[in-house]
């Protein structure tokens, strides 16, 4: 009979042999052949492992077991570690074979570029959204009731010649326009929906006007309308004051002005500036005029409201510095996708 | 309208405010100032000088030479091109050095190799008047090198361009915006004293008004004792300070006083008009030449000032005419003092395109009780330079029934609060409309019937002459608002009561433009208006003549489109010409249309949209060098997107389009948009030559529908079985066809069948092998080969039904 010596000593050298092969495995197929020989059926360390039952004395039996389960984990580690080892190695030889020059990019059609008009229209209308708004729209082609006489703009009032407004040959003569203005969309609005309204308006609008650096016949404004009971002046000043934080920043501040558009009354003018900017006029506001609610059917002695209006190309203008309202509307390329 | 500080000055005390804030008041009342200027500012180097003696040069005859004494002892001399001094008179002499108001720099630069020791100025070249026409003769006894400003009295001053809005006729007189300041800085108003004593003997003009309407008081008054000459400089400065030309005393009185109390006024030589006034309607094709020399022809409109035997003598309103003229040798005037209904003017003023600061003032509305006044006033300023003048008694003043009177308007304190958001009392709000010459009675209003204002404290208001834009309650707040301060008002935002948000249509719009955007599009935004021939051009069938401008600013703009493709093709032409790469161009737009049945807008029409013309929104997308199956898979990615599919119809070729290579849209027997390429002839006529790939779609009905919302299905465990089958199509048979049949032949075991392959032989060959690959998948268990094999035959036999031949 042998001693418990006589089996460590073979559990050591067989772990001894299986460790320097497992290192010297080149790739990861003769490391798996290798730890095959070592560890797998036939290995030494197996065979001692089924030879345990011969040995009778308890407790070298035991040291010789807990010797044999030593020798496998440390085996088993080793195989990991070099598996691992190989493997990575293998794989950036092959990295290094399908090696790649990522500048070496085609240019093809990219995404398309919107309008700053529209990319303007669409940041203002999500600032109101924001706001509790809703968005109304209307037709471009309008009745001269909804753009002129139900806002409080009678026959003979100034704005309504053919100086300023361009008139369609459509129904009688002077009945039909393009809109001047996108505060027709406000009577529509009050015709149409349940009170109250929380409503901005965007769309395009027409002039008599000839093309130059600030002027365009064809153009865009957003305009706002909120009906309720009870809203006043300071609810006015508040919406604007918000707005123009939500919309151009926290440092910006607005101040009103008193001003006169036919259909709002107080009206005023509303600037805006950065904490240490000048005040930079934007658009007009006020109270909405009594005999606008009443055209739109509102009774003015239950409901007051506010209205506010401003030019949207103007703000696509300053944001990209634009210096001639013409090149927005040339659809030239080579200005459509510096946006 | 230009203000002068020191005049306004004379009427309210501005206590010490800067001239910055004064600015900065003006424009918190509504009067906001749009430019500031400093006028009055001394030249350095301007000094008083004596002249000694003038002498010609024989080889000089449009200058002669000046010797001037500057007070320093020493005889300088300057080379002069004005004739009008003489020895012993003062001039002004700017000095070596001088930089002149014009910038420019007065240098030792001699002629005939004789040097100036500086130059003589004329007023205008001070800046002290618009006189040019000679060396400004300087007052006697001023001390010889002085500065000249400083020697005239001539002090810095302000002049601020206000923008005053259309319901404030008041300011644009001196007076009104004094007597708003000084309300808002609780100063006095002061406003001058006129000169009314009527010294002379009766002297009545006969005046007839005919039209009773368009002029409702004429004021004739007869003065005497008048030496015309020009202004005093103190007069003359404030013309000119506030943009007008100093011209003589007389008529530079009938100015001052427009520019005072916004009342035009025009002063005749009486000799001239001694038959009297008709005041009437112009005949048509009369004509008169006005003041400015400018031959006019009369509208039956116009209203016309004519002499007592019916000859007209001046445009009503708007400008006076040359022959009653006064002269330098007028001794007696008449001055008219009127009020004339304000559209009348304007639309006189408008026609001529004459647009003087009569009719600017009297389209908005002169105070109709304000004549006496300014009477007095023109006396008052007129004596200044006339110590004889004499105001005669019996002036005429002529007055219709349609005189307006102003108006008693009841006001709510509670309503001032409701709009303003404010905690007026009542006295509060007198106090703020008595200042400014609204006269307030105190009364208890009751609450009308289902009003929010309760009832409570009010006035019955008169609104003063001067402010014919007041005439309802809510003129009224706005007056109260603008002196409390608009600053004061508070800001509190409106809490909406609903969810914000973009409409479904709304939200589908920006889908849209997302998808289309990635097809690498960008956005186009022509211009909506065409000339006659751009429709046809672009091979845009016109079912109805398009809309026509009735006043369109060029021909070229005259016609709405009906369609986005002209815009488009120009845009399209315009990067084709300018090289670009890769073009793609869309636009989302709208396009008008007559409608085809009746229905058309009347005057006054307040209903919904149905009258007006056919209005939708379309889009277009256009891109350079690419083939109409380009434009198939934009429709087809936009169909995945919004769950609207339409039929490609090949057999109806859209006009305009490529006859072999595009289709119509169309779901039954809606038509909702054109899909290929853009036919090479209407290319050509573009200059382009290279295909052009277009999608058009009506985006009111693409945005109009809202996608159904799917249902889940369960998705099978169970694996697919692939088969992929290849045929040899006659031309005959499209793509789309030969998919639907294969589909329907698999059965319902058929998950997906797709075309991977097309193949031709030749280019040119109309017959060609499409490639098809059908997925077939059970839900509840895997499918046999058998189910396969004669799924397969199925297909095969269900696309020789149509005249296919599968390929090996």
């Amino acid at each position: 009979m042998s001693g418990a010596g006589d089996h460590v000593d073979r559990i050591t050298e067989a772990l001894k042999t299986a460790m320097a092969s497992l290192e010297s495995a080149g790739d990861v197929e003769s490391l798996r052949r290798v730890a095959n020989e070592h560890t797998g059926k036939g290995s030494v360390l197996v065979g001692l492992k089924s030879a345990l039952g011969s040995i009778s004395d308890v407790e070298v039996r035991k040291a010789t077991g807990r010797a044999i389960n030593d020798a496998m984990q440390s085996l088993d580690a080793l195989v990991a570690e070099r598996l691992s080892h190989l493997e990575r190695a293998a794989a950036s030889v092959a990295a290094a074979g399908e090696a790649m020059d990522l500048t070496e990019h085609l240019s093809r059609r990219s995404r398309g570029h919107a309008h700053i008009v529209t990319q303007a229209w669409e940041r203002l209308e999500d600032v109101f959204v924001g706001m509790g708004f809703k968005v109304a729209e209307g037709p471009e082609v309008e009745t001269d009731f909804h753009n002129f006489t139900a806002l409080n703009m009678p026959p003979n009032h100034p704005a309504r010649s053919g100086f300023d407004t361009l008139f369609v040959k459509y129904g009688d003569a002077g009945s039909t326009l393009l809109r001047t203005h996108t505060s027709p969309v406000q009577i529509r609005v009050m015709q149409e929906w349940d009170l109250p309204i929380y409503a901005v308006m965007p769309g395009r609008v027409f002039r008599r006007d000839t093309p130059d650096a600030t002027h365009m016949p064809v153009f865009h404004q957003i305009e706002g309308l909120v009906i309720d009971k009870g809203i006043t002046f300071a609810h006015l000043a508040g919406t604007i004051e918000a707005f123009t934080k939500a919309f151009f920043g926290s440092d910006f501040t607005s101040r009103l002005r008193p001003n006169y558009f036919p259909f709002t009354e107080p009206s005023a003018e509303f600037d805006v500036r950065s904490s240490n900017g000048k005040w930079i006029e934007l658009g007009g506001c006020g109270m909405v005029h009594p005999n606008v609610l009443r055209a739109g059917g509102v009774d003015p002695e239950v409901y007051t409201g506010f209205a506010f209006g401003f030019g949207i190309d103007r703000m696509a203008k300053e944001r990209h510095d634009v210096a001639d309202l013409r090149d927005m509307y040339a659809n030239d390329l080579r200005f459509v996708r510096q946006f | 309208m230009r203000i002068v500080r020191s005049w306004l000055a004379e009427y309210c005390d501005l206590k010490r405010l800067s001239d910055e804030k004064l600015g900065d008041l003006m424009t918190s009342l509504g009067m906001q100032v749009e430019s500031m200027e400093v006028v009055g500012t001394p030249v350095a180097g301007v000094v008083v000088a004596k002249v000694l003696r003038t002498e010609r040069h024989p080889d000089a005859a449009k200058v002669h030479r000046v010797w001037v004494d500057a007070g320093d002892a020493t005889e300088r001399h300057v080379w002069c091109g004005a004739f009008n001094m003489k020895a012993g008179d003062l001039v002004p002499l700017a000095t070596l050095g001088t930089t002149m108001p014009d910038g420019r720099e007065i240098l030792r630069r001699g002629i005939l190799g004789i040097d100036s020791e500086g130059m003589l100025c004329s007023a205008a070249e001070l800046g002290l008047s618009s006189d040019a026409a000679g060396i400004m003769i300087l007052p006697t006894g001023a001390k010889l090198g002085r500065n000249v400003f400083d020697a005239l009295g001539v002090k810095r001053d302000v002049v601020y361009d206000l923008d005053i809005t259309r319901n404030r006729p008041d300011a644009t007189g001196h007076l009104g915006v004094a007597r708003d300041v000084a309300a808002k800085l609780g100063a006095k108003f002061t406003p001058p004293k006129g000169d009314a004593a009527k010294k002379g003997g009766v002297r009545r003009v006969p005046v007839k008004v005919v039209d009773e309407k368009a002029c409702t008081r004429f004021n004739v008054t007869v003065m005497s004792g008048i030496v015309v000459r020009p202004s005093p400089d103190h007069l003359a400065r404030r013309v000119l300070a506030a943009g007008m030309r100093p011209i003589n005393n007389v008529v530079d009185a009938s100015n001052l006083v427009m520019l005072e109390c916004n009342q035009p006024n025009h002063a005749y030589d009486a000799a001239k008009v001694a038959t009297g006034f008709r005041i009437r309607k112009a005949k048509a094709g009369e004509t008169l030449t006005t003041l400015d020399g400018v031959g006019r022809t009369l509208d039956p409109n116009d209203l016309l000032i004519c002499d007592g035997d019916d000859r007209a003598i001046g445009i009503a309103g708007v400008m006076g005419g040359a022959d009653t003229e006064i002269s330098d040798t007028t001794t007696e005037i008449a001055l008219e003092t009127a009020w004339f209904e304000p559209s009348g003017v304007r639309l006189t003023s408008q026609r001529l395109a004459l647009r003087t600061e009569a009719s600017a003032r009297f389209e908005r509305g002169v105070d109709p009780l304000g004549v006496d006044y300014s009477v007095a006033r023109f006396a008052a300023i007129l004596r200044e330079s006339c110590p004889n003048l004499v105001v005669h008694g019996g002036a005429t003043d002529a007055r219709t029934k349609h005189l307006p009177k102003s108006p008693v308007v009841t006001v709510r304190v509670a309503q001032v609060n409701r709009v303003l958001g404010t905690d007026l009392g009542a006295k509060d709000v007198s106090a703020l409309l008595g200042k400014i010459g609204f006269v307030c009675t105190p009364k208890k209003i009751a609450a009308k019937k289902g009003s929010a204002v309760q009832s409570g404290a009010g006035f019955s208001v008169k609104v003063p002459s001067w402010r014919p834009d007041c005439t309802d309650e809510v003129d009224l707040v706005e007056e109260v608002a603008r002196h409390v301060g608009y600053d004061t008002l508070g800001k509190h935002v409106s809490q909406s009561t609903q969810p914000g948000g973009l409409s479904p249509l709304q939200q589908r719009r920006r889908a849209l433009r997302d998808v289309v955007l990635s097809f690498g599009a960008s956005e186009a935004m022509p211009n909506p208006f065409l000339a006659p021939g751009d429709h046809e051009r672009a091979g845009v069938a016109l079912e109805l003549a398009a809309l026509e401008l009735e006043n369109p600013l060029v021909v070229e703009e005259s016609l709405l489109r009906t369609s986005l493709r002209p815009g488009m093709l120009k845009a399209i032409a315009f990067n084709v010409s300018h090289r670009a790469k890769d073009i793609a161009l869309y636009e989302l737009g709208h396009v008008y249309r007559a409608k085809a049945t009746s229905g058309a807008v009347m005057h006054g029409d307040a209903s919904a949209t149905h009258n007006l013309p056919d209005e939708s929104e379309q889009l277009c997308i256009m891109a350079v060098g690419v083939d109409a199956s380009v434009a198939v898979g934009w429709w087809s990615q936009i169909t995945a997107v919004f769950g609207v599919g339409a039929q490609l119809d090949q057999s109806r070729v859209p006009a305009g389009y490529h006859p072999t290579r595009s289709a119509t849209l169309a779901r039954g027997k809606q038509m909702v948009g054109y899909v290929g390429e853009i036919d090479r002839m209407v290319l050509a006529s573009y200059g382009i030559e290279e295909r052009v790939a277009c999608l058009e779609v009506d985006a009111s009905v693409l945005l109009g529908e809202s996608p159904k919302v799917p249902v889940a299905k369960p998705v099978s465990r169970f694996p697919s079985s692939d088969f992929d089958v290849a045929f040899t199509v006659p031309a005959k048979v499209s793509a789309a066809a030969l998919q639907r049949a294969i589909k329907q032949a698999a059965g319902s075991l058929a998950e997906e069948v797709s075309l991977f392959d097309v193949f031709r032989k030749a280019p040119s060959d109309a017959a060609r092998s499409l490639a098809f690959r059908v997925r077939l998948r059970a839900p509840d268990r895997t499918l046999t080969d058998t189910e396969v094999a004669s799924a397969r035959t199925a297909c095969i036999s269900a696309a020789e039904k149509l005249g296919c031949t599968l390929r090996g």
